[in-house]
């Protein structure tokens, strides 16, 4: 353990439940962010379960057709929106600033704001359960079907819920590029950022320019829904809101894999005892894709008949994604290649990631053939892609990142016996669930359908996929044992448990409130190995005699007043973020429920945003600037 | 450039100001694809009137004087901008006033406009046309509004001499959401006014 | 280059100047609509002035030539990547 001897000096950790919800520190967001998802991660899950019951067996009778059709929307939508996308949120706020050596995102207070906002846009969706029906129209709500039904709030729920999440998300990404761009340490050249923040730039890209084509849809359909404006409808075209949503949806689904896959990055080269293999190749390639991202949206109309020219252009753009993507796969594996690998279980989950991941790349390659998807549209077998790719990929990945950085958040491993179980029965559970969906697919199963008759010859390949489905439940049972046990009595970690590469392994686990006692100078890629590290004349690395893992903290520390040249202006704690959150969460149950008493509730909710955002904008940034 | 631009971009933990106005710059970049989605729906719809009124209804000489007037607001508060960087609260003061004026004499035309639209026969749901151009131009309004706030709060920060702490909100980012908005309506002006007559 | 002119503001009378050529620009585009010997290229000559002064005002109210790359870097994504696709989005409707 690192004593903090400066004590004096630097700002303590505050306590409290009013402490978190003041908190604006990057890495109480950030687990909050955490916490908040992996427990809509077990309500979706849940959910899913519903659906495997009632697919069980031919004609279910546990689900009638509206529940299930709620069930699936919102799992998908939850899974997506509120688990996929904030689990990366959490990493990204934690980590960001630790590896570019800041003390904390440019916006402190906003991002707390980002994460209230999105709490208040997942309680509301969650909540449309018992306030009137779930939206119901699948997590891409196609016109015209999202936009009838009137008289019901469902897609209400969808369009507002969507466009405050969005909101949360737009801000966090403003957050997130200004602070790696303008917040780095000295010498943190942008060719030395870790991989896992370069991605989460990328991400924040995608989000901020993708996100606000998705809301103007959004928009749209509230509109069509509720004041008779004929986007989708009457002389509108419901074409459009395809575009709209895949402009959207196609840079999504980067949005959720990227982040796990610069998770990965950082914890292959750690238990390869390599540095990543090929660096520029990884950060360039993931810039390719977020560029490409942008344009392959309309693979996901080929059905709709965009015509010849369209659609082959499309299909070249979407084979030619696999490109860059093919590099990150073989950059992975040429890192493992001659390494020291141990199989520790953040390396287990990596190494599952990867390969589950290259089976859902090789289905999605065969949907970018026009033909193909043709077929393929709408079955079971896209099922099956998308599961491998967001679960198999995004999950595994960023179950990859709890392991590894669960020493660094609580100071403590999490325990490896349950792990192991974890991982066995996740990627057993995993398969059994999600490859009979290929078969199913290609035996004309079509997704989202409540039921199915007897003797069509997919009685078998689904009971086992029930089955798998809970195995992976079990799972995730023992996981969550496994973090609320090891958070008080795993095996204490120490600062720098795996030897690892990059800066946030050189302070003490759990992180001080300001992070770094001294700004770090940058010299290398990997800085804190270099620190460790020497190389002798053959190439191996030699660990300095005179310097462990995370002692340089102590080293440093030791001294004397020394640092009182760096005084630390922490930013003061907030409830404006909340405040407003809570306005615009209110506003947007009032849009939901209008017109009529709705306008009522949302122009109580204007009022509320209005005082949090006049508090926030003119109450001081940091404490001790009152000078009034 | 010339002297080998330092690799180390060593920054000032202190100067808040470029890290906000990176953020500022990057969100108008998020709000330029918010109005391209708008304006290309409303390109999609131009045509569909649904037998209604269409672009005849609009009045070319009446748009290009509020057109006008939102254009000359961003002079204004440049030199709201320029007395703000001149530490002087009090031409900040008349420029920011002054640009809220013209704000608002803009949004009054739009009100003036929507109102006789209305009695012409156009609404949201009269026909596509219709709903592409009021969600378009209600947007629009809607953020200008937003920005004569914001110069309203300024303005009203002037009298305390607390305009130059450094908070939230400043006169130069309120600058750059007011000049953005006043080049959308210059996109605006020429997509659906001008083209479309 | 514009690294170093960082800072170096334009002066007041700059944004007067600015704001003469905006008014004449303006007044160019209300006039063009109804000159008919401009109807041939009326659109692409409405959309050249509109960029006139997007850029007139970016790059000097908004002082976008005299800050860091960075800020140009972060809004030109916005500005040039919506164009390319709405109009591929308005080509697959054959809207344009
Ligand atoms: C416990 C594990 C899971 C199981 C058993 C499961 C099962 C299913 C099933 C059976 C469907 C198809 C419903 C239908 O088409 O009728 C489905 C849809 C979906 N799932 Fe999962 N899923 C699981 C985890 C996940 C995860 C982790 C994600 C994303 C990260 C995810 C995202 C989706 C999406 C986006 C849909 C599409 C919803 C729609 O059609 O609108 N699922 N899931
Ligand atoms: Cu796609």
């Amino acid at each position: 353990m690192v004593l903090d001897t400066s004590k004096d000096l630097v700002p303590a950790q505050p306590t409290g439940i009013w402490s978190w919800i003041t908190t604006v520190d990057h890495k109480r967001i950030g687990m909050m962010y955490g916490v908040t998802a992996l427990v809509a991660f077990f309500i979706a899950g849940l959910e899913a379960l519903f659906i495997r019951l009632q697919l069980a067996t031919p004609n279910g009778t546990i689900l009638s057709a509206d529940a299930y059709n709620q069930l699936f929307t919102m799992h998908g939508l939850t899974m997506l929106l509120v688990v996929v996308m904030p689990v990366g949120a959490a990493f990204m706020n934690y980590f960001i600033p630790l590896h570019i050596g800041a003390r904390d995102v440019a916006f402190p207070r906003a991002n707390a704001f980002s994460y209230w906002l999105f709490l208040g846009a997942t309680i509301m969706l969650l909540s449309s359960f018992v306030l009137g029906g779930a939206p119901d129209g699948g997590w891409f709500g196609y016109a015209p079907l999202s936009t009838q039904l009137e008289e019901f709030v469902r897609m209400d729920y969808y369009a507002i819920g969507a466009q405050l999440l969005g909101i949360a998300s737009i801000m966090a990404s403003a957050n997130f590029i200004a602070t790696v761009f303008t917040m780095r340490a000295p010498g943190m050249t942008l060719m030395r950022i870790p991989v896992f923040t370069w991605m989460a730039v990328v991400v924040s890209f995608l989000l901020i320019f993708s996100l606000p084509i998705f809301g103007v849809g959004l928009f749209q359909m509230y509109f069509d829904r509720n004041f008779g404006t004929q986007f989708f409808s009457g002389g509108g075209d419901p074409l459009l809101w395809q575009h709209l949503f895949w402009l959207f949806g196609h840079p999504e689904v980067y949005v959720l894999i990227l982040p796990a896959m610069g998770i990965v990055s950082e914890i292959i080269p750690v238990f390869s005892r390599k540095p990543l293999f090929g660096y520029p190749f990884v950060v360039f390639s993931g810039i390719a894709i977020g560029f490409m991202g942008f344009g392959v949206w309309a693979h996901h109309m080929y059905t709709a008949g965009l015509g010849p020219v369209a659609e082959a252009g499309f299909g070249i753009a979407t084979m030619l994604i696999a490109v860059p993507t093919g590099v990150k796969i073989f950059n992975w594996i040429g890192t493992m290649w001659g390494g020291k690998v141990r199989f520790e279980l953040p390396m287990l989950f990596s190494i599952g990631f990867v390969s589950l991941f290259v089976i859902g790349g090789l289905s999605g390659v065969t949907h970018s053939v026009v033909p193909s998807d043709y077929q393929q549209h709408d079955s079971y077998y896209v099922v099956a892609h998308f599961h491998y790719v967001l679960f198999g990929g995004g999950v595994f990945g960023f179950v990859a990142g709890a392991y590894y950085w669960f020493p660094k958040w609580t100071g403590r491993f999490l325990d490896k016996r349950m792990g192991l179980w974890h991982f066995w029965l996740m990627l057993l559970g995993f398969n059994l669930t999600f490859a009979p969906m290929h078969i199913l697919g290609l035996n004309g199963m079509p997704r989202r359908t409540y039921r199915y008759g007897e003797g069509l010859g997919w009685e078998f390949w689904n009971q086992v996929a029930t089955v798998g489905s809970f195995i992976i439940g079990v799972s995730f049972l023992i996981f969550a044992w496994n973090l609320i046990k090891s958070r008080k009595n795993g095996v204490e970690a120490g600062p720098d448990p795996w030897d690892g590469r990059t800066l946030e392994w050189s302070i003490s686990s759990p992180p001080p409130v300001h992070n770094f006692d001294e700004i770090p100078i940058v010299e290398h890629v990997d800085d804190f190995w270099h620190r460790k590290y020497a190389t002798d004349e053959e190439g191996r690395a030699v660990r300095m005699t005179d310097v462990t893992g995370g002692t340089l903290v102590e080293t440093d520390t030791g001294g004397d007043g020394s640092h009182e040249e760096e005084d630390m202006h922490m930013p003061s704690p907030s409830y404006y973020p909340l405040v407003a959150a809570t306005g615009i969460t209110t506003v947007g149950y009032g849009l939901i429920y209008a017109p009529g008493a709705g306008w009522v509730v949302a122009g109580i909710g204007t009022l509320i945003t209005m005082w949090g955002v006049f508090g926030w904008s003119l109450e001081p940034v940091t404490r001790d600037e009152h000078h009034d | 450039m010339t002297s080998q631009s330092a690799p180390v971009e060593v920054h000032d933990h202190h100067d808040i100001k470029p890290i906000r106005k990176a953020a500022m710059w990057v969100f108008l970049g998020s709000e330029c694809m918010f109005f391209g989605s708008m304006i290309a729906t409303f390109l999609l719809y131009r045509n569909e009137t649904a037998d209604g009124p269409g672009a005849e209804i609009f009045d070319i000489p009446f748009t290009s004087a509020s057109s006008f007037i939102l254009l000359m607001s961003s002079l204004t508060m440049v030199l709201a901008h320029n007395a703000f960087e001149n530490r002087d609260p009090r031409a900040t003061r008349i420029w920011l006033l002054a640009t809220a004026m013209l704000g608002t004499t803009f949004l009054a035309g739009q009100v003036f406009e929507f109102t006789e639209f209305v009695h012409k026969g156009l609404t949201l749901s009269t026909s596509s046309f219709g709903s592409a151009f009021y969600m378009l131009t209600g947007f629009h309004g809607a953020h200008v509004a937003i920005g004569v706030l914001m110069l309203m709060t300024m303005f009203y920060l002037s009298f305390s001499g607390r305009l130059f702490d450094d908070r939230g909100l400043n006169v130069e980012l309120v600058g750059l959401y007011w000049h953005f908005v006043d080049i959308v309506w210059i996109v605006i002006f020429t997509v659906v006014y001008l083209l479309q007559v | 280059m514009a690294e170093t002119a960082h800072r170096a503001h334009p002066s007041p009378s700059t944004y007067w100047v600015i704001a003469g050529i905006l008014a004449v620009v303006t007044a160019i585009e209300i006039a063009v609509p109804s000159i008919s010997a401009l109807d041939p290229v009326k659109v692409p000559l409405l959309w050249a002035l509109a960029a006139v002064k997007f850029f007139a005002v970016v790059g000097f109210f908004m002082h976008l030539r005299y800050e860091k790359k960075l800020y140009r870097t972060l809004f030109f994504f916005g500005v040039f990547g919506v164009f390319p696709l709405f109009i591929v989005v308005l080509l697959t409707f054959n809207a344009l």
